[in-house]
């Protein structure tokens, strides 16, 4: 499989990459020591570090910064861009129909068995519409791309896509270190991004609200890997970061503890689960959450983001259906192409997944971070027996999908730079507008050959460009 | 503010003047035990836990006060939730909470404390000196305080900080009074003794008192010129008057910025109006232990207050 | 028939507790098989909060008790006028898809035992085998109260072969499902008439969703349809799910729970 590197093409360099070339031959090895050394330092001096769950170890541990960024060219953006914005509003129209009328099943365009025998399907909010129509204010969809013009989306988040803090502070980090990189070459800003997810989330404070919102973030707290950033989007939005004990419901209102007494609570951010929300409506046996909660947004009187039951949009095997979604809603054709799927709980798709176990990358349909999935070509074959196991036990929790030559990027590594394989993740904005700063997340898998890019299995993070024009 | 954030905010200022007392008081141990020996019948190690009221788990996990078991639980013993390693972890993992509710200046002084004291952890102990380890943790605490006071908005937050260090302060500066009141008053004749006044001495140098206190008073050392210094005397800074008038200080800007006086107000004026209206005599003849005692007792009576109204959240 | 209800739930806290917050369902179902006269629930030292329909179509109301209390007192007093209709469900405006209650949950889901109790049930059309599924859960689990509780799931039910309604309504859902049919949990008060027959006057019965017909109730625990001797109030995916009256008290002791219910015809 020819893979497409990002920057070098033959012996030529692609042009949003010019001026990286330069920068790059002219740097000594011990420079480059140095410099890295001081961007590990001021990540850790800002505390941004990362703790993968069930791994025990260094609650502290950092993922590996990469200097060397990714570069998209503004015509590039542009058409990414459109095909983000185009998914999003699919989604968010999906999901107000699938908890209204169910138009699309109806249409039979996607089984129902799909979505309402859903795990993730939240009959509690069955007939519910959220303010401006909107279940999920931040979507997270992951692209990798194969060749000039080829990106696929290999998965959407819905719920509370996580990451952001890293496009935040590696640009930052960067522009402290190279600050003549900046000067030489246009670059889009991505500091916007707090101001503009702030005025999203107030954009949907519920109708019973006058005047300016109360927003806040709901963390699980500070054991949370993601904890880091949860307190920076707070800090740089200027909002508070509550946990659920700061909450309490008292009438038809959500209200936080405060040292001058209770303070009304219209729109919650939340980066928890659904399932700790409320012990009243989802988890009796829990005592995390805020009792009383889903009555209150329910009946209008806060706002939570992402809505209750957004999850079942981004699940693996829904995935397969966004394409339709664009046309059914939008009456568009898709501008993102997803990867071709298969779904193992069709009888058909499995036969064809099991025959061709080995050239595949299976996945659990519920799964996320990289765990418990397969990548067919990188495992022993022990390791794919074993899976194929797994897959016949329960056909209906997996989803196949063709290896692909994810494109690479040169990357710093111990014998100079390298070609690594990345991803990317950029965060939409759905409110009353929708927005997409320029940037996102680029991850990196830093052990050659790997596709992996996940950061819980050892994958690190680069500085992601997208020039002006 | 969200009551738990400024609820984390009084702590790390209570953790990080509490490691400051434990290192003054290892400090005051430490010399009094180079000193010869007044009798004997009471070990001045086991005297220093009494005071501080750590005798029990001391005893339970070392047995017997001998100085490098006490170095150890003072200092590094992560079950003592007041060793310095324990407070500062803790004043770290608050600031880590509350982390946008303090400048990157202070958030730098608490991680920094927090970093170098991993590394202490892992030195060999034969390396460790206790004067370099009180030293080390003096200086970190002076430069969170430092950092406190020359980077924070002067907020309701600031205000809590405050809150935490005066009652702390005040309440450790009784403790430390009171370890003279166990170790040094054995018989009423070493009253007004060489070894007495030498012991005072030893007090002050922990406090790092000792050229304030000259200044002040001048000529000899005396009990009731140390009992005026550390508790009558505003110009001193870790005297129960200061600290109660930082309290009254502090919740008054709280009670005008929220527009209302609550009992927390009310206590600490009354905290305040008995120290100022002592004498040192009124003091000595109540007993200073049993003056102490009685301090004690308020100002945690006052801590209650602070956290029924402020900071358990259940404010109306 | 108009049936009067007194229904009347007391928590009582072994120390004070801070504060309580209950989600009701406790308000009769809108539909043409019942018609509510008089409605009133009150709860002692407590503030109403938020209220709406669910997607269920279900009235949700929420309560607040502010602390400290050792003990709250929820009152239902009404009056309905009921209709028999064989058990559908005519005329309830609900939003909730029907096949989302074909998802398991833990009481509701089928072991082997339950599967082939469900497959051993015959019937013509989806008429017959529902009623035919009741009769076998029926069969199955003798009424029997004291045996179970509130946390027995249907397989536990029927591998003990006792049970009370809860345990029916579960077993039914159980099976219902397994055939392919969508169920749900529906609890409700039932009128213990002149025959001397054992019910339990707080009821709790399946609806199981029949293609053309709708939502039609089952129940088990007495081998027929709800008629009008019974009073619909909510409905789940199972009896946490339906429970009506959801709550928890924050800070403080242990909870006791004391329930008395009279359900009685009102004399015209």
């Amino acid at each position: 499989m020819a893979q497409f590197n990002e920057m070098y093409q033959g012996t030529g360099v692609r042009p949003p990459y010019a001026r990286l070339d330069d920068w790059v031959a002219a740097m000594p090895q011990e420079l480059r020591s140095l410099k890295q050394a001081e961007a590990e330092a001021l990540f850790r001096r800002i505390g941004i570090t990362f703790a993968v769950y069930g791994e025990g170890g260094d609650p502290d541990r950092l993922i590996p910064f990469d200097m060397f960024p990714r570069v998209f060219s503004a015509a590039e953006w542009a058409k990414l861009e459109k095909g983000i914005k185009q998914r999003a509003r699919a989604l968010n129209a999906f999901l107000v129909d699938v908890y209204g009328r169910g138009e699309i099943i109806r249409a039979g365009r996607i089984p129902g068995r799909l979505v309402y025998q859903n795990e993730a399907y939240e009959k509690a909010v069955a007939g519910f519409v959220p303010p401006k129509g909107v279940y999920s204010h931040i979507v997270g969809i992951d692209i990798v791309r194969t060749g000039p013009d080829e990106f696929f989306v290999l998965e959407d988040n819905c719920r509370t896509p996580s990451g952001v803090s890293y496009m935040l502070e590696s640009r930052e980090i960067m522009m402290r270190m190279f600050p003549d990189l900046f000067r030489e070459n246009r670059i889009e800003p991505v500091d916007g991004y707090s101001e503009k997810l702030r005025r999203t989330l107030a954009s949907v404070a519920p109708k019973k609200c006058k005047g300016e919102p109360t927003v806040v973030i709901l963390t699980p707290g500070h054991f949370n890997s993601a904890y880091y950033e949860h307190s920076l989007l707070a800090d740089l939005m200027g909002v508070e970061l509550v946990e659920g004990q700061d909450l309490f419901v008292d009438g038809e209102y959500c209200w936080m503890r405060t040292t001058e007494g209770p303070r009304r609570v219209d729109v919650i951010y939340r980066r928890i689960d659904d399932a700790y929300l409320d012990p009243l409506c989802f988890r009796p046996d829990s005592m995390l959450g805020i009792p009383g909660l889903m009555d209150v947004y329910r009946s209008g009187g806060v706002s939570i983001c992402s809505a209750p039951g957004a999850g079942v949009a981004d699940d693996k095997a829904v995935y397969t259906y966004v394409p339709e979604m664009v046309r059914f809603y939008l009456g568009e054709e898709p501008i993102l192409n997803n990867v071709p799927t298969w779904q193992c709980g069709k009888a058909d798709d499995l036969k064809y997944v099991l025959e061709k176990l080995p050239e595949l990358v299976v996945k659990e349909v519920h799964g996320s971070g990289g765990y418990g999935m397969l990548v067919g070509p990188k495992c022993s074959r022990d390791e794919v027996e074993r899976f194929r196991a797994k897959i016949v036990e329960n056909p209906g929790n997996y989803i196949a999908q063709p290896t692909l030559a994810l494109s690479s990027v040169p990357t710093f590594v111990e014998e100079g730079v390298a070609p690594r394989h990345v991803d990317l993740r950029p965060y939409c904005l759905v409110g009353e507008r929708i927005e997409l700063v320029p940037g996102g997340l680029t991850r990196v898998a830093l052990k050659e050959g790997s596709l992996v890019v996940n950061s819980s299995q050892g994958g690190g993070v680069k500085d992601t460009w997208v020039l002006a024009e | 503010m969200l009551s738990r954030t400024a609820d984390n905010l009084y702590w790390i200022a209570r953790y990080m003047e509490r490691a400051d007392t434990v290192a003054r008081l290892l400090e005051v141990g430490s010399r009094i035990s180079l000193i010869p020996s007044a009798h004997g019948y009471r070990s001045e190690w086991d005297s220093l836990l009494q005071a501080t009221g750590m005798a029990e788990s001391f005893a339970k996990k070392y047995g017997d006060p001998v100085q490098r078991n006490i170095e150890s639980f003072l200092f590094f013993d992560h079950d003592n939730p007041s060793s310095v390693a324990s407070c500062f972890t803790a004043a770290r993992e608050n600031g880590r909470i509350v982390r946008t509710a303090l400048t990157s200046q202070v958030w730098d002084a608490l991680n920094t404390a927090f970093q170098e004291l991993k590394a202490l952890e892992r030195t060999p102990r034969s390396e460790l000196e206790l004067s370099r380890l009180t030293d080390w943790v003096m200086r970190h605490a002076a430069m969170v305080r430092g950092a406190i006071d020359a980077t924070l908005l002067r907020n309701d937050g600031f205000n809590f900080l405050n809150i935490g260090y005066y009652l702390e302060r005040g309440d450790n500066t009784a403790r430390l009074m009171d370890v003279k009141y166990y170790v040094l008053l054995p018989r009423v004749d070493f009253v007004g003794s060489g070894l007495d006044n030498y012991q005072w001495s030893t007090l002050l140098r922990a406090m790092g008192a000792q050229r304030a206190f000259h200044w002040a008073y001048g000529g000899d050392v005396t009990a009731a010129k140390i009992a005026d210094f550390l508790i009558l005397n505003p110009q001193s800074p870790r005297s129960l008057a200061t600290c109660a008038a930082g309290l009254v200080n502090h919740l008054a800007r709280v009670a005008k910025a929220y527009g209302r006086e609550t009992v927390a107000q009310e206590k600490a004026r009354a905290l305040l109006a008995e120290v100022e209206g002592a004498t040192v005599e009124a003091i000595f003849d109540e007993g200073l232990h049993e003056y102490l005692t009685r301090f004690i007792a308020d100002s945690a009576d006052l801590a209650l207050g602070i956290h029924d109204t402020y900071l358990s959240g259940e404010m109306r | 028939m108009r049936l009067t209800v007194d229904h009347v739930t007391r928590y009582h806290y072994d120390r004070p507790v801070r504060s309580v917050v209950q989600s009701h369902r406790l308000t009769p179902s809108v539909f043409a098989g019942q018609k509510t006269i008089a409605w009133e629930v009150t709860v002692t030292g407590g503030a109403q909060g938020s209220v709406f329909r669910d997607g269920a179509g279900d009235l949700v109301q929420a309560w607040t008790v502010a602390g400290p209390v050792a003990e709250v007192t929820v009152r239902v007093q009404g009056t309905v006028e009921t209709v028999d209709l064989t058990g559908v469900l005519r005329g309830h405006k609900e939003t909730a898809a029907p096949e989302c209650y074909l998802r398991a949950t833990l009481p509701t889901r089928a072991d082997t035992a339950l599967d082939s109790l469900a497959r051993s049930a015959e019937g013509a059309d989806p008429l017959a085998l529902a009623h035919a599924l009741s009769a076998a859960v029926a069969d199955a689990i003798a009424y029997r109260p004291g045996v179970t509780s509130a946390h027995t799931t249907a397989a536990e039910a029927l591998a003990l072969g006792e049970g009370v309604c809860q345990d029916h309504a579960h077993a039914l859902i159980a099976v219902a499902r397994v055939r392919g049919l969508p169920g749900r949990y529906v609890s409700g008060y039932l009128f213990a008439d002149a025959d001397g027959q054992s019910h339990e006057a707080a009821h709790a019965w399946a609806e199981l969703y029949l293609p053309g017909l709708g939502w039609v109730g089952f129940d088990p625990a007495n081998r027929c349809c709800p008629d009008d001797r019974y009073i619909r109030l909510g409905s789940g995916f199972d009896a946490q799910d339906a429970a009506p009256i959801r709550g928890i008290a924050r800070g403080g002791g242990k909870e006791e729970m004391d329930v008395t219910v009279a359900i009685l015809q009102a004399s015209q």
